[in-house]
């Protein structure tokens, strides 16, 4: 909602501000009506537009995916079914080239990363001010449509992968071997004094790569759709700045989006190798 | 930016994405495709079977093709050979026949031959009785001098 009486700094800010629902200061529950309201209702609260949009996404990957499941014939592929087939394929062939163990989880997984994240980013391309809008007819004020600019949601993923990440690198290794991956690598030594002493130094390290993993993925995501998303909203404004660098603006925003479906698509396709990688490295010895 | 209860709903949901796909799309996509490429590779094999089944019918239908051809050149002489026969068979029978017949013709011309000696026997006895009758009507008796007169005209 781009009022005329909003300022630059205020109309961003309101972008970049969720539709917020929990406990307000005065106890009662409700909707946020300020960012500021927001950030005050801490960590009991919860992104309703995010979750809205995400499980509206997920849900249209899902059923369109089922449909095709259900109808899968082995003869003649429809154009559904090719469709998803094709993506499939190409998930498929990305897990075998990654790999290398068996897992009948890993597959699945990155299907699911690869299309929801970026049906997610799709959301990006959707003119900024249009859903809002709409929103704003019903009386929503906070409408973020893009569920991958928020950091809850790419955490929400990352932790995910995370997760599996431990558990199967504790299932494949044994505990013993996760905590010795973790201690005692990659300094070693034959005394048994100095690699006790080496111990604290090795788990450092390691516990900050085996960290970095998951905020890296959550914060590339973030970051990169959290970035275009912000120059929409730029280029979003100069549409009030006059008639010439309203239509330089159209320009930029056309340029901007056309380039924006390779970056949706590259980001998909990055949190969905790193995926397989990750969990390639859990069930390897290394 | 916040972080807040969200980070656990996209959590739960992304699990639950996951199981669902791993359920009801991964399995039954992956079955489709694996039993599409297992059909495909049976028809292709199937082709390559045919066409080998052909290339031995062919050959089987060239051995078949000589053989009768090879029937056939010798039923033909078979035949040849046994018309020769049949031809040669007729020829005998006919010779034999004819010299049966010539054979009859002949015992019955001899039949007449000696029935007509007969005849001619009876007769001459009976001139010869007649005349020696006129000869001698009044010297001799027919009835006394009939068996000097037969025994003569039996020596004809």
């Amino acid at each position: 909602m781009a009022g005329d009486t909003l300022t630059s700094s205020e109309y961003i800010k309101h972008h970049l501000t969720n539709l917020t629902f929990g406990q307000k200061t005065d106890g009662s529950l409700g909707v946020a009506d300020s960012a500021a309201e927001a950030a005050q209702m801490g960590f009991w609260a919860i992104h309703v537009d995010t979750m809205f949009w995400s499980l509206l996404l997920g849900g249209i990957f899902l059923y369109y995916f089922k449909k095709a499941a259900d109808t899968a014939t082995t003869g003649v592929p429809g154009g559904l079914q090719n469709f998803c087939e094709w993506i499939i394929e190409f998930v498929d062939e990305s897990v075998r080239g990654s790999f290398t163990s068996k897992n009948v989880l890993v597959a699945p997984l990155a299907l699911t990363i690869f299309v929801w994240v970026f049906l997610m980013n799709l959301m990006d391309l959707v003119p900024v001010d249009v859903i809002p809008l709409i929103a704003g007819w019903f009386g929503i004020h906070f409408m973020k449509v893009v569920p991958s600019t928020d950091l809850n949601a790419t955490f929400g993923l990352a932790i995910g992968v995370f997760g599996l990440m431990v558990f199967y690198s504790i299932k494949v290794k044994g505990l013993k071997g996760f905590i010795g991956e973790l201690t005692f690598m990659p300094f070693q030594s034959k005394n048994p004094v100095v690699q006790v002493m080496f111990i604290p130094i090795n788990f450092l390290l390691e516990f900050v790569s085996l960290i970095a993993k998951p905020v890296s993925l959550a914060l590339r995501l973030f970051g990169n759709m959290y970035a275009g998303e912000m120059i929409f909203i730029l280029i979003a404004i100069m549409y009030n700045a006059g008639l010439v660098l309203g239509l330089f603006g159209g320009v930029l925003q056309l340029g901007w989006a056309i380039f924006h479906i390779l970056i949706i698509t590259l980001q998909a396709f990055i949190f969905m190798t790193l995926a397989i990688v990750y969990m390639d490295m859990a069930h390897n010895e290394h | 930016m916040n972080i807040n209860l969200t980070l656990f709903g996209q959590l739960v949901s992304f699990g639950a994405f996951v199981w669902f796909t791993l359920k009801y799309i991964w399995v039954p996509m992956m079955g489709a495709l694996e039993e599409r490429r297992n059909g495909i590779a049976d028809s292709l094999s199937a082709a390559e079977k045919g066409k080998h089944d052909e290339v031995l019918a062919r050959q089987h239908a060239k051995k078949i093709l000589l053989e009768a051809k090879n029937q056939a050149s010798e039923i033909k002489a078979q035949g040849e050979k046994r018309a020769s026969e049949i031809v040669d068979e007729a020829k005998n029978e006919a010779h034999a026949e004819g010299q049966r017949l010539l054979a009859a013709a002949r015992a019955e011309i001899d039949q007449e031959v000696s029935r007509a000696r007969e005849q001619l026997r009876e007769k001459v006895a009976a001139l010869a009785v007649s005349g020696a009758e006129r000869i001698l009507q009044r010297e001799i008796d027919a009835a006394a001098h009939k068996s000097v007169v037969d025994s003569v005209a039996n020596q004809i």
